[in-house]
């Protein structure tokens, strides 16, 4: 895993460079292609680039979709906000739960999913909506919401 | 008067297609051919004229933040598209990108080429990632076709990851040098030191469509719309207990009232105009209050609540929301937020006596003033308006 690791971050450092500017194309690629961001890699990542690692830890600690421990292979978001709320995000967050048999913020015991909430996703007007990892699902019932993680099963 | 369904939306297109600015069809080459012939001042007095201010909420002339960066001297000076659109009930941005991306990199072109920059940057939410393919094809025919032009301008884009205060200009160059969204002290502005400390200009999706289309038109159809204060027309998000939900340019200047009876169910208590940052108005108010700068502003959040609804839920969603999106670097917007949680929770719960409430007021209008950034001090805007408007339902 070490090996294998370092070796993503020295192909993110590589592909984007080593300035400053683009730690956060870096961590990305590195979260993407590794499912997290682990400590280690973060200390890689810092001295890839010559900075302090608190400094790229702060970074990838403040943003929410730096994953800094062990994520599903696939990421459910699902959008809180009010007009997915009220239109019925509760139910589907209860199908999903009972799908998976995982509750909200767990990992299923396969590492296929995670399930997340999210803060507006930009669907307001076809709510409830979510996210799975980059595709949306828009204008959900429990039986759409299913369906969707059918295809990643 | 009471319209079907079939009615409203009739009406709501016939508006919309006497503006249709943005989501017109144009030959974006031709008009670039067209702005490579015009000088600067030229496009830039039909700026001036059109008197277009940013359509990402905050609404400062457009005009002159052109002209302060313009003015400048350095060797690099930098455009950026806001796409970091993440106020709740706003996803008009997201319509623009998939459907008109070209109008939005041509206007970051006149743009650039008016101020003298040779870079600029698309800056997209991570929400809106499923975009990255379809935008990344074509800003590259893009950059190829400013090469045909010879003109000396290259688009980048860069992904966000879900923080909402990176919407904030100065949090969202920080995210773009690699660092935490934390938003700077003003001034400087980015005009003047910005992105790597460099003039730069930061404009919303939607502003520089218009930008766009306000030069193609030579000014012309823009000024037709709005009010004096309000120029023009601007895209709306309307979502919630509607009639008709979904994505609508419209003329600036409406009040409530015309535009609860286009979308609304026939039964709105309130409207929510410019999101969980924006202002609540209440029933009695629809009447007098007009959309735009002169009444309530917007980004082009408008979402409606009808009777059935709570206030507490509503206004506690927001505040959630804000509390989880501060970045928690100046006190009065992270701990004020989650006072307000806690405050209105306690009364809920007949923890605190409703004139706590009060208190809670006194601490909304004290980080509007305390607050570093536009975040912190926005808070009190749902807070006082939902609270004032309808104090019984935070109580009861």
């Amino acid at each position: 895993m070490m090996q294998g690791s370092e070796n993503i971050v020295r192909k993110a450092v590589k592909t984007y460079g080593r300035s400053r500017e683009n730690l956060l194309p870096i961590l990305q690629m590195v979260r993407r292609e590794h499912n997290y961001l682990s400590e280690d890699q973060l200390r890689d990542i810092a001295k890839e680039m010559d900075l302090s690692s608190a400094d790229v830890y702060g970074v990838a600690s403040f943003y929410s979709f730096m994953d800094m421990q062990p994520k599903g292979k696939n990421i459910i978001r699902i959008c809180k906000t009010i007009t997915c709320f009220m239109k019925g995000k509760d139910s589907i967050v209860g199908a999903i739960e009972e799908t998976l048999g995982i509750k909200m913020g767990d990992t299923t015991p396969d590492r296929k999913f995670s399930l997340l909430e999210a803060n507006c996703i930009g669907w307001c007007h076809k709510g409830p909506a979510m996210l799975i990892n980059d595709k949306v699902y828009t204008e959900l019932t429990a039986e759409k919401a299913v369906q969707a993680l059918e295809e990643y099963m | 008067m009471v319209m079907t369904r079939e009615e409203k939306l009739a009406r709501i297109n016939a508006h919309q297609d006497r503006v249709n600015l943005i989501f017109e069809q144009i030959n974006y080459l031709d008009l670039m051919a067209k702005v490579m012939k015009l000088d600067n001042e030229t496009m830039m007095q039909y700026i001036k004229e059109s008197g277009l201010k940013g359509r990402g909420g905050a609404g400062f002339p457009t005009y002159l933040k052109w002209n302060l960066a313009a003015k400048q001297n350095s060797d690099m000076k930098y455009v950026i598209c806001n796409a970091d659109e993440g106020e709740p009930g706003t996803f008009k941005d997201r319509k623009i990108l998939e459907e008109q991306s070209n109008k939005v990199f041509t206007g970051m072109a006149i743009c650039a080429k008016i101020i003298g920059a040779s870079e600029g940057y698309i800056y997209l939410r991570g929400e809106y990632n499923y975009l990255v393919p379809l935008l990344t094809t074509k800003m590259n025919d893009f950059n190829q076709d400013m090469k045909n032009l010879g003109l000396d301008f290259s688009l980048y884009l860069r992904s966000g990851s879900g923080a909402y205060i990176c919407g904030e200009e100065t949090a969202l160059i920080e995210s773009m040098e690699g660092k935490r969204g934390e938003a700077r002290n003003k001034p400087p502005y980015p005009v003047v030191e910005g992105y790597l400390g460099k003039p730069t200009v930061i404009n919303n999706v939607e502003t520089l469509v218009y930008c766009a289309m306000i030069v193609l038109n030579e000014g012309g159809k823009f000024k037709t719309f709005g009010t004096e204060i309000s120029a023009g027309s601007k895209v709306f998000s309307v979502s919630g207990d509607a009639d008709v939900e979904g994505i609508y340019e419209l003329e600036l200047g409406m009040t409530i009232q015309e535009f609860v009876d286009l979308f609304g169910d026939g039964d709105t208590k309130a409207v929510q105009v410019g999101g969980a940052s924006g202002f609540c108005v209440p029933r009695k108010n629809f009447k007098e209050t007009i959309i735009g700068f002169e009444g309530v502003p917007t980004g082009g959040s408008m979402m409606l609540f009808n009777s059935t609804r709570s206030m507490y839920h509503i206004l506690m969603n927001y505040l959630e929301f804000m509390e989880e999106e501060s970045c928690g670097q100046c006190t009065p917007c992270r701990v004020g937020c989650q006072q307000l949680v806690k405050g209105i929770q306690a009364i809920k719960h007949k923890k605190r006596p409703a004139t706590y409430l009060d208190e809670l007021v006194k601490l909304a209008k004290s980080m509007r003033v305390a607050s570093k950034c536009g975040l912190g001090q926005s808070v009190a805007n749902p807070f006082i308006s939902i609270v004032e408007n309808f104090r019984e339902e935070i109580i009861y």
